[in-house]
């Protein structure tokens, strides 16, 4: 017990303080609000924006998506090996990330990419001529989806599983069509995991660095990218600056909390 | 004309055959109970009946109109199931008031309706409740109240007691009684509880293998059960094996004992034949030597199983092993040990002829 | 109702989603036979100059034993902690429950910025070693994942009635601990081992920025210069996680999902 807590604080809670504490001094150590004032203002606002941007649009389309694949694995009627073989491999993709998941899908979508080659010398369409790059944002997004949507039906088939059959049958004899069960039932009876799993989806990609540098290291200005290179040292360098700008990054995990915990509390209500 | 017919129903899974042709007709009002073990069928044709499954062939006819190919959500049917099949996200009172909001009845109308029927089950002081916070009893009753709320053609209600307390249980199925002949609704029932079934039914259908055994009141059904099967699921049976040896008087030969029985007039001699007696109709008396009168046959007392009022007592005899339910007041005079007689009454028994042994069955309060 | 087939809607979704996930590990390891002199298919080569990259076998090695490592500290600190937490004060149970959610909060990035800078006037065999600095870090990402794992197992067996079976029968604590307790959370402690393998393998936002070489780094590293060796070494990556998830559903065979997503991403 004691030893954990001791190892806990020394390199978990002292560290996050001294992250929080550092962005409110300055190189010599006094107190100032300088770093602070700096992350609000561009080109850092913008960055900001990108991040929470590509974590909105990659937590939302991870949960839809996620979701339906994970219905269409676990529904009536579906045979239970596609279940297994679905639920395995999201294991296995949601903890492929990083550096090898961004590589992957520059050899998939990349300049010489196969796919890019393929589309080229086959269908005679070429995708970068036309605006795409696997290198901006839209790539980012692509790529985390890779990771986001077998996040989203690991989290959620445990609560697709908990909808009975008992429910739909019920509703069914009541009158109701299917959208009707979904839109009374199904989607209020999900709605709780829904939120939860969404939140775990945006916090998962603001937080991501690994694949965002692997894939586009200096064409994509992440905020966590930004934190790296302020603090890889070289000549740039500023630990300060980038202890505000992480500080920057609770702020908004934080805000994120704000509006996630009332809508949770309402959506929960009929299970307390 | 029938308001509910079954019509040859047919439905099997694979190999293994769910419903082998069944048919049902009941009037308006009616309460029918589908009795039997688990794996039946009776489950399988409430959701046929439903609208869940669809039958492989046969029809299902409600008020002369065919509903074999009508989906579940336009059938007006009320169903009930076996648990937890409340919406959990609604109140007792949006539980009740969801077919009506389906329906699109006006506010006003369906306020005053779900009030009316939380009242008919006993709930009014439950409305705001969520199902998490009702005990099982009252999830049930808001379940019959839900499916009442869409006045439906018939209600149905599949094993809707099995999930709850013996007390809560005997309580609910009265009530569900009363409100059913109150509001004077057709109604399947389908349970594996025979007490249940004979307590609250008009008809029982008792079900075996995907076939109906023997449908008739519960009285006929208890005391004149047409097949080994029913004879056994129905309350507790004796069983005695024996061959025909005067159809004129009566006779039969039970283990080398002559019985004299009513049922037996009329047969022809040699015919193999089971005769059935219920417990309580077998009256026990001590015997000093072991020696026996007219009509009974001799024994020793093995066992006692105190039931409140009764006792039931079970008698080795010779051949058979035999159960009697005997007053508790007079089992001091019976004690285990005792040598013992068994009238067999002339009036009361019935007589099976053997074609073939019954195969076995088991006795499973789980559903299918 | 009850379906008889397998739902049109759904075998949309599932090709779909077949298509996005299985296309690009195809890709990429059609990518890894192309050859660099003429960027044609196909040939081995990517994958014989890893194996006789020198790199390769050090960064690869370095990384597997740093996740022994911390697989070790791991369970030497949480096992004991998780235990007594569970038969002595279980009111601090949903404590350590939501200390174990504020690594979820603290994105790597921050976590390494902080220890960076805490640690920077400590001893060189710790602050420039990766099995001092690295492991340290790797333990608070493993946190969440061997918690959950092990509370989970704690839970599934009785450890009052296990542990005072085990005294009344003469034991001490520590026997208790070692031949009573252990082999009854033997399933969760691999399943926390194997997400945490899984974890420092594939690290690379920590190690990067405090300048350390691992198997992650060092595919970075190819990365920028060698697109085919790239490929495959995202691939041999790839199979790495396979191997732990599959060993993680081996040894909880039978019993409830463990928790199972651990990347760092």
């Amino acid at each position: 017990m004691l030893p954990f807590l001791a190892y806990a604080l020394a390199f978990l809670f002292v560290p996050a303080g001294e992250v929080i504490v550092g962005a409110f001094k300055n190189a010599h150590g006094h107190a100032t609000t300088e770093h602070i004032r700096q992350i609000v203002h561009q080109p850092y606002r913008q960055q900001y924006w990108l991040s929470i941007k590509v974590s909105l649009i990659t937590a939302g389309l991870g949960c839809l998506f996620g979701l339906a694949i994970a219905y269409a694995a676990i529904r009536e009627g579906t045979p239970r090996v596609v279940r297994t073989v679905v639920t395995t491999f999201s294991g296995v993709a949601a903890n492929f990330a990083g550096i090898p998941l961004a590589f992957a899908w520059i050899a998939t979508l990349g300049t010489i990419g196969i796919v890019t080659k393929f589309i080229h010398d086959h269908l005679g369409y070429d995708i970068y001529g036309h605006g795409f790059t696997i290198f901006g944002e839209r790539g980012v997004e692509l790529v985390y989806l890779y990771f986001q949507i077998p996040l989203m039906i690991l989290v959620i088939a445990p609560a697709i599983d908990g909808l009975r059959r008992e429910w739909r049958e019920a509703a069914s004899n009541l009158g109701a069509n299917s959208w009707q069960y979904w839109r009374h039932v199904g989607i209020p009876v999900l709605m709780p995991s829904f939120l939860g799993a969404f939140i775990l989806l945006f916090g998962n990609s603001f937080s991501a660095y690994a694949t965002a540098y692997g894939l586009a290291a200096n064409g994509i200005a992440l905020i966590p990218i930004t934190i790296g290179f302020y603090y890889s040292g070289n000549v740039l360098s500023d630990p300060h600056l980038a202890q505000a700008l992480a500080f920057g990054m609770f702020a908004v995990l934080a805000v994120m909390m704000l509006i996630y915990v009332p809508l949770q509390r309402r959506s929960a209500r009929w299970m307390r | 004309m029938a308001y509910l017919e079954l019509n040859e129903l047919r439905r099997s899974f694979g190999p293994v055959v769910a419903l082998n042709g069944i048919n049902v007709s009941l009037d308006q009002g009616e309460f029918l109970s589908l009795l039997g073990p688990s794996g039946c069928g009776k489950t399988t044709a409430l959701r046929l009946v439903a609208g869940f499954d669809r039958p492989d062939s046969g029809s299902i006819v409600v008020d002369g109109k065919d509903m074999t190919r009508v989906s579940p959500n336009r059938r007006d049917m009320g169903m009930v199931f076996q648990a937890y099949s409340l919406f959990p996200n609604m109140t007792a009172e949006q539980n009740v008031e969801f077919g009506l909001r389906i329906r699109k009845n006006k506010r006003g109308a369906r306020r005053k309706r779900v009030k009316e029927l939380l009242e008919l089950v006993g709930l009014e002081h439950a409305v705001k409740r969520y199902p998490h916070q009702l005990s099982g009893g009252m999830q049930q009753r808001v379940a019959l109240a839900r499916a009442l709320a869409i006045e439906p053609r018939v209600l149905l209600l599949d094993e809707p007691l099995s999930a709850l307390d013996a007390k809560v249980r005997v309580q609910l199925r009265e009530e569900i009684r009363r409100i059913q002949t109150q509001l004077g609704i057709t109604t399947l029932y389908v349970t594996h509880d025979q007490e249940e079934a004979l307590s609250v039914s008009d008809h029982v259908a008792v079900m075996w293998s995907g076939r109906i055994e023997q449908m008739g009141t519960p009285s006929e059904m208890y005391s004149a059960p047409a097949t080994p099967f029913v004879a056994e699921f129905i309350g507790t049976m004796n069983r005695l094996q024996s061959v025909v040896v005067d159809g004129e008087r009566g006779e039969v030969e039970h283990a080398g004992t002559r019985l004299t029985v009513d049922a037996a007039r009329g047969r022809t001699r040699g015919e193999k034949v089971m005769v059935l007696v219920r417990p309580e109709l077998l009256v026990l008396e001590p015997s000093a030597n072991g020696a026996a009168g007219d009509n009974t046959l001799a024994g020793e007392v093995v066992t006692h199983t105190f039931l409140g009022s009764v006792t039931r007592l079970k008698v080795q005899s010779r051949e058979a092993e035999l159960i009697s339910d005997v007053a508790t007041a007079r089992v001091a005079s019976l004690p285990v040990g005792q040598p013992v007689v068994a009238h067999v009454p002339n009036e009361g028994t019935r007589l099976l002829t053997l074609t073939e042994e019954p195969a076995s069955f088991e006795l499973d309060p789980d559903n299918p | 109702m009850r379906r008889r087939w397998i739902a049109p809607s759904a075998i949309v979704w599932l090709v779909v989603a077949s298509a996005f996930f299985l296309i690009p590990l195809i890709a990429t390891f059609l990518f890894s036979l192309q050859s660099l002199q003429t960027n044609k298919c196909c040939t081995s080569a990517a994958y014989s100059l890893i194996i006789h990259s020198h790199q390769f076998w050090h960064t690869i090695r370095l990384s597997f034993v740093l996740a022994l490592e911390t697989i070790a500290i791991s369970l030497l600190l949480f096992v004991p902690t998780v235990y007594w937490v569970h038969l002595r004060v279980p009111r601090f149970r949903p404590v350590l429950g939501f200390m174990a959610l504020v690594p979820f909060v603290v994105p790597p990035i921050i976590l390494v910025v902080g220890l960076l800078n805490l640690y920077k006037g400590a001893p060189s065999w710790f602050y420039d070693k990766p099995y001092g600095f690295l492991a340290t870090a790797y333990v608070i990402l493993a946190f969440p994942y061997m918690f959950f794992s092990l509370d989970a197992g704690f839970r599934a067996i009785d450890v009052h009635t296990l542990t005072e079976a085990s005294q009344n029968l003469g034991a001490s604590w520590r026997t208790t601990l070692v031949r009573v307790i252990l082999p009854n959370i033997r399933v969760a402690a691999l399943g926390g081992s194997f997400l945490t393998l899984a974890i420092v393998m594939g690290e690379f936002t920590i190690a990067s920025l405090s300048t350390f070489q691992t198997f992650p780094t060092y595919i970075q590293f190819v990365n920028e210069t060698q697109p085919y060796e790239a490929a495959a070494l995202s691939l041999l990556s790839f199979l790495i996680v396979w191997a732990a998830m599959l060993a993680l559903l081996f040894v909880g065979r039978g019993r409830p999902r463990p928790v199972q997503v651990a990347a760092t991403r």
